[in-house]
């Protein structure tokens, strides 16, 4: 068999630096993708047309097109229409936030709709202004449904970030590209990073799976 | 104190209320009766907009609440609603699901809301409960918990949509015994019902809806005795 992990040894603190930007890239993408999805899910559940429209239009694009190309697009077509040279990292995260906002504002909406009509009603009937009703009352219960499919819309955005490397951010999956160059050799850097993956996306699981535990056991009503 | 004109609802094309008008004076407790499928909580929950009215007016002391410039969440704060199932806000503590409203609605202060909502639950029986979260109490717990959080808001009058109706049977009398205080103290109530024994004892006056027409209204002493309507001895001959 003709493996030699020998060679990526001084590689791997190289290697490892791409952790921080994998992480950094989903967190971020992940925060832009929540707050908009929030605000897609309001629209969606909102009684003015226009609003519901602009949402259903959004979340059939970006559910409707693949992400590299919509990757691709923000890295190209930035430049090209307004001139402004836009980094790989902003249009990663760009193009991956607005993705993902639009899968973030179906579980949202799907979470609220899921909370009993009579919370509503009897908000409603204490004369409770509807923002104040949302915030206090309807989103915090939404949570409940909303978090478990949350996690699993973190998981899938750490794996597809590798998509990311097609526009040389230097994330994991670039850097093993980068040592594999280095070294012509492909496949232990490949199976190096890959293992971080699978890492990573283990203790996201365990951590998703300690929540539901969690609001299982406060779930008594 | 409330008046109602001509009130009809429709969902698509079936109408469940039908030119209805009636009206209730301060401190009145009225029962609304009549067979499932009547109209009897559409009409309820008209009188608070829960549900939009397809026609006719309702006025709460001269208040349109079918008007748009009406604020309604306003008027809603002086209306106390009591429901079938409780709704209590489950993620909050029983003293919380009491000061909420009027905190957040009204602008009350906190130790002022938790003084007036110790006080009420004080008189509902449940001292003990103000840290307890709804999911650990039983279901007259539950229903005498809900009546102090609308009682909470200081209301001219109070809504009732089968209150006991989600009970056991033996944490009917409690709720009861909550609600005949309550008119004692002269609440204006409107109670949709099946506890005829509650309408016949408590109530001033008996709504008696069919269809969605209001059939009949009249004395306790009188309906439940002489009812005009062949529909209405009808209807109390199946059920006393």
């Amino acid at each position: 068999m003709n493996l030699d992990f020998g060679q990526i040894t001084p590689y791997i603190p190289f290697m490892l630096e791409g952790i921080w930007v994998t992480l950094k890239f989903v967190a971020v993408a992940l925060v832009v993708g929540f707050i908009l999805g929030t605000v897609l899910a309001l629209f969606k559940i909102s009684h003015i047309k226009p609003l519901n429209w602009f949402a259903t239009a959004y979340t059939s694009i970006f559910r409707g097109t693949p992400l590299i190309l919509q990757l691709m697009t923000f890295y190209f077509a930035i430049p090209q229409l307004t001139g402004y040279d836009i980094s790989p990292f902003l249009s990663a995260v760009l193009a991956f936030g607005l993705n993902s906002a639009a899968y973030i504002s179906e579980i949202i909406r799907a979470g609220i709709q899921a909370v009993d009509r009579g919370q509503t009603e009897a908000a409603m009937a204490l004369g409770v202004p509807y923002r104040q009703m949302m915030k206090d009352i309807i989103l915090p219960q939404a949570m409940k449904n909303i978090l478990p499919a949350l996690m699993n819309e973190v998981i899938t955005l750490t794996k597809e970030s590798a998509l990311v490397s097609t526009i040389s951010v230097l994330d994991l999956m670039r850097r093993a590209q980068v040592v594999g160059a280095d070294i012509y050799r492909n496949f232990e850097p490949l199976l190096f990073v890959g293992l971080i993956y699978w890492i990573m996306v283990f203790g996201l699981s365990t951590i998703g799976r300690m929540i539901e535990r969690r609001l299982k056991v406060s779930d008594q009503s | 104190m409330i008046k109602v004109e001509k009130l009809s609802k429709k969902f698509g094309n079936n109408e469940v209320l039908h030119d209805i008008s009636t009206e209730i004076a301060k401190g009145e407790v009225v029962s609304i009766i009549g067979p499932s499928g009547s109209g009897k909580s559409t009409f309820l929950r008209c009188m608070n907009m829960l549900e939009t009215p397809t026609s006719g007016k309702i006025l709460i002391e001269n208040k349109d609440l079918t008007d748009s410039k009406t604020p309604i969440h306003k008027v809603r704060q002086q209306i106390g609603m009591v429901f079938q199932h409780f709704h209590l806000f489950p993620h909050l503590t029983v003293l919380e699901n009491l000061t909420y409203a009027p905190m957040k609605a009204k602008g009350i202060k906190k130790p002022v809301a938790e003084e007036k909502a110790r006080q009420l639950l004080k008189k509902v029986g449940l001292s003990e409960k103000e840290k307890a979260y709804p999911g650990s109490l039983s279901g007259g717990q539950k229903q005498r918990v809900a009546i102090a959080r609308a009682l909470a808001m200081e209301p001219e009058l109070m809504l009732f949509d089968e209150p006991t109706s989600a009970l056991d049977p033996e944490m009917v009398k409690e709720v009861l015994d909550v609600m005949k205080d309550l008119a004692k103290s002269g609440m204006t109530m409107v109670v949709v019902t099946h506890e005829m024994g509650f309408a016949r004892e408590v109530a001033d006056r008996i709504l008696f809806l069919d269809h969605g027409v209001l059939l009949e209204e009249g004395q306790p002493a009188e309906f439940f005795t002489q009812p005009k309507t062949v529909r209405a001895k009808e209807f109390l001959d199946k059920i006393l």
